[in-house]
């Protein structure tokens, strides 16, 4: 039995065990000398394992008693996680060397808690989920640490960590009481369950505590208070990794127990996940206007994101979550180009994160102010960006399954949150007269914000056939 | 009587939980901790783990407690000033508490398992077999996932508490095992032939 099951499971062996042999060999011969190289070889790992992934194709297969499953929607998950860390990985390196940050358990780090992470989008159990949710957050406690020398840093990794454990409690206690209500943990046992008559009290119960560890994990109104304290705190190239995988991660592992374990409890969940899109918009909309520092300002504008992402969710439909599919892929690729963009920004020699240092950067760099255009407008939604489909999109989703007054506020949201994406435009092409930034030219990164601007502008002619592979993945985990 | 041990082991776990929050020095703290632990054993012992139990009896109070009582004896925190903070924000605190309690009142008075449910428990007790044995059964074979990844999460805190605290310092004398096995000793010592009466 063992056999067959580590053959369904073997990227996760690869991933996990080429971290540990980096381990190994890192530490028993050049250790942080050999940083830069295992960043690259980590990325080059994720590319290739994406890949395969991405080409293996077939049908479900379940491994260890169902606790793992290996079907389209874990693999459409596994490849936007892959790729995303890969490229997050190869986007901090330099700007962490010439910090004297890059140390060699960095790179292995986010191979684990990518480990983890592949984990979560593949689990069939709330104990696999469970495993793979712990595994991958604690890799990023520690990373979000990783400058111990700075207060803020220090700051950030405490907080995640303890509003972490706090939710880890809360996922737990939830998966208790459905534990108590079903007999099993088994997302199949607990679907069966389910099933026969009405949705009794302790299931809810339990299922309102689940759902408030998992809207945690992605920053969902009212449970992001850590987000821009921990986005602000923690170096920028880890920052960027934040707001990449683990957001895709968390989602699917969301969509997954809604739909594998409460499946047939749809009208009782959809409420409270409409419900934390709806504030989630709102919130991430309103409070982002305040904000001067970029990476705040990012922060809220992942919690907004996330709002919309729970709207294809909360839909409850193999097309909500193709939907949902979709936007996130769209939501990753922009923000990889934009956080290129803020890893450039720096002023002798120190990152600078004021939007208001951006004053007429148009006129000296006028090729990455016109990607960062792109790439701004598509965040907020502006028609002919890539950005837009995904938000039209989650509407027509939530719009079918009937949530009129979803959609309405989500476009009011959008407006509102348009605002202070067009503001960084403001400051970028018509700003005052201020100080000059230095001129970064670092290839690799202006190469991931040219990639991904025009991926914004390109994708509108058939987003790179993601429809189709959305489709096909929200159909193995919606029947 | 086991009804009887049940609410005498439930009601001192709760009260030890209860007197670890409000007791005002942190070492009564931790030693309120230890009962709430060991009533949780006796809790377990009750359902038929004994295993657990034991465990939970070592692990816990032995290592986990026993840690806790040298942090905070370790750590210099102004408790009183935590719990004069504290104080502020008890009566919204309590609210929310007790409209939390009632809440939980009302869900688990309408408790009620689904019919399936007691077909298809995860993993009943096996009348023929020991604790540790049955466990170490499911563990290496049914949860065999789990527990390797277990092993990559401890892997990762161990890594992780390496990264945040390690640091190389340069004045501190090291250990070199290969210089050390080496040395020989016509290299590391001189014979003196110290006459009597002379010295050196």
């Amino acid at each position: 039995m063992i056999p067959a099951d580590l053959t369904v499971i073997l990227p996760e062996i690869v991933l996990a065990l080429s971290s540990m042999a980096a381990l190994l060999v890192a530490v028993y011969t050049r250790k942080d000398l050999l940083a830069p190289a295992l960043v690259w070889g980590m990325a080059a790992l994720m590319l290739i394992l994406a890949i395969w992934i991405g080409t293996s194709g077939g049908a479900s297969r379940q491994a260890f008693n169902g606790m793992f499953i290996d079907d389209g929607f874990a693999r459409f998950a596994k490849v936007a996680i892959l790729l995303s860390a890969a490229a997050v990985l190869v986007m901090g390196q330099e700007y962490m060397q010439r910090r004297n940050m890059l140390r060699f358990e960095y790179p292995i780090l986010v191979a684990l808690s990518a480990v983890g992470m592949m984990v979560m989008v593949s689990a069939g159990n709330l104990m696999s989920l469970y495993m793979g949710l712990e595994l991958q957050s604690l890799a990023l406690y520690v990373v979000a640490s990783l400058r111990r020398d700075s207060l803020k840093s220090t700051e950030a990794g405490l907080k995640y960590f303890v509003l972490g454990a706090l939710s880890s409690g809360l996922l737990l206690y939830g998966a208790s009481l459905v534990y108590g209500f079903a007999g099993t943990t088994d997302f199949a046992g607990i679907y069966a369950v389910a099933q026969h008559g009405e949705v009794s009290l302790g299931l809810l119960f339990g299922l309102v505590f689940v759902i408030s560890g998992l809207a945690f994990k992605i920053s969902a109104v009212p449970f992001h208070m850590w987000t821009p304290d921990v986005y602000e705190g923690a170096p920028t190239p880890v920052t960027a990794f934040f707001a990449s995988a683990p957001k895709v991660a968390a989602m699917g592992l969301f969509a997954r127990v809604m739909h594998d374990a409460f499946g047939a409890a749809v009208q009782d969940w959809s409420q409270i996940v409409a419900l934390l899109s709806l504030l989630s918009m709102f919130f991430g909309a309103i409070a982002a206007i305040g904000q001067r520092d970029i990476k705040r300002l990012m922060a809220y504008s992942s919690i907004a994101h996330m709002g919309y992402a729970l709207m294809g969710l909360a839909a409850g439909t193999a097309y909500g979550v193709q939907a949902l599919l979709v936007y996130m892929a769209i939501y990753v690729s922009m923000n990889i180009g934009t956080f290129a963009f803020i890893l450039m920004l720096e002023k002798d020699g120190k990152p600078v994160t004021d939007i208001s240092a951006l004053n007429l950067y148009a006129r000296r760099e006028p090729g990455k102010a016109a990607a960062m255009l792109i790439l701004l407008f598509s965040l907020a939604g502006v028609p002919p960006m890539l950005g837009f489909f995904g938000k039209i999109y989650v509407l027509t989703a939530a719009y079918e399954a009937g949530l009129v007054w979803l959609v309405v506020s989500g476009v009011i949201a959008a407006v509102i949150g348009a605002f202070y994406y067009l503001r960084i435009v403001y400051y970028i092409y018509f700003g005052e007269e201020g100080e000059e930034l230095d001129s970064n030219r670092s290839p690799v990164l202006w190469g991931f914000l040219m990639a991904s601007a025009a991926v914004m502008l390109l994708g509108i002619i058939n987003m790179f056939g993601l429809e189709g592979a959305a489709a096909a993945a929200a159909a193995t985990l919606v029947n | 009587m086991t009804v009887f041990a049940f609410y005498l082991f439930a009601l001192s776990a709760i009260a030890g939980g209860l007197l670890t929050v409000i007791s005002r020095q942190p070492v009564h703290s931790v030693l309120w901790l230890i009962l709430a632990f060991i009533s949780s054993a006796g809790l377990f012992v009750l359902l038929g783990a004994e295993f657990v139990a034991m465990l939970l009896v070592i692990v816990y109070v032995g290592a986990v407690a026993v840690l806790f009582l040298f942090v905070v004896m370790m750590l210099d925190v102004d408790f009183a000033e935590l719990k004069a903070e504290m104080a502020r924000y008890m009566p919204l605190a309590l609210l929310i508490g007790v409209v939390i309690l009632m809440q939980f009142v009302m869900a688990y008075g309408a408790w009620e398992s689904a019919p399936a449910a007691a077909d298809q428990l995860a993993q009943p007790i096996p009348d023929d077999r020991h604790n540790s044995e049955a466990l170490g059964l499911i563990i290496y074979d049914q949860y065999f996932l789990l527990f390797q990844l277990s092993g990559l999460i401890l892997l990762v805190a161990m890594i992780g508490a390496i990264v945040l605290t390690l640091r190389h310092r340069q004045d501190v004398k090291r250990q070199d095992v290969v210089a050390q096995m080496m040395r020989d000793p016509a290299a590391a010592m001189e014979l003196k032939d110290v006459k009597p009466g002379q010295g050196l």
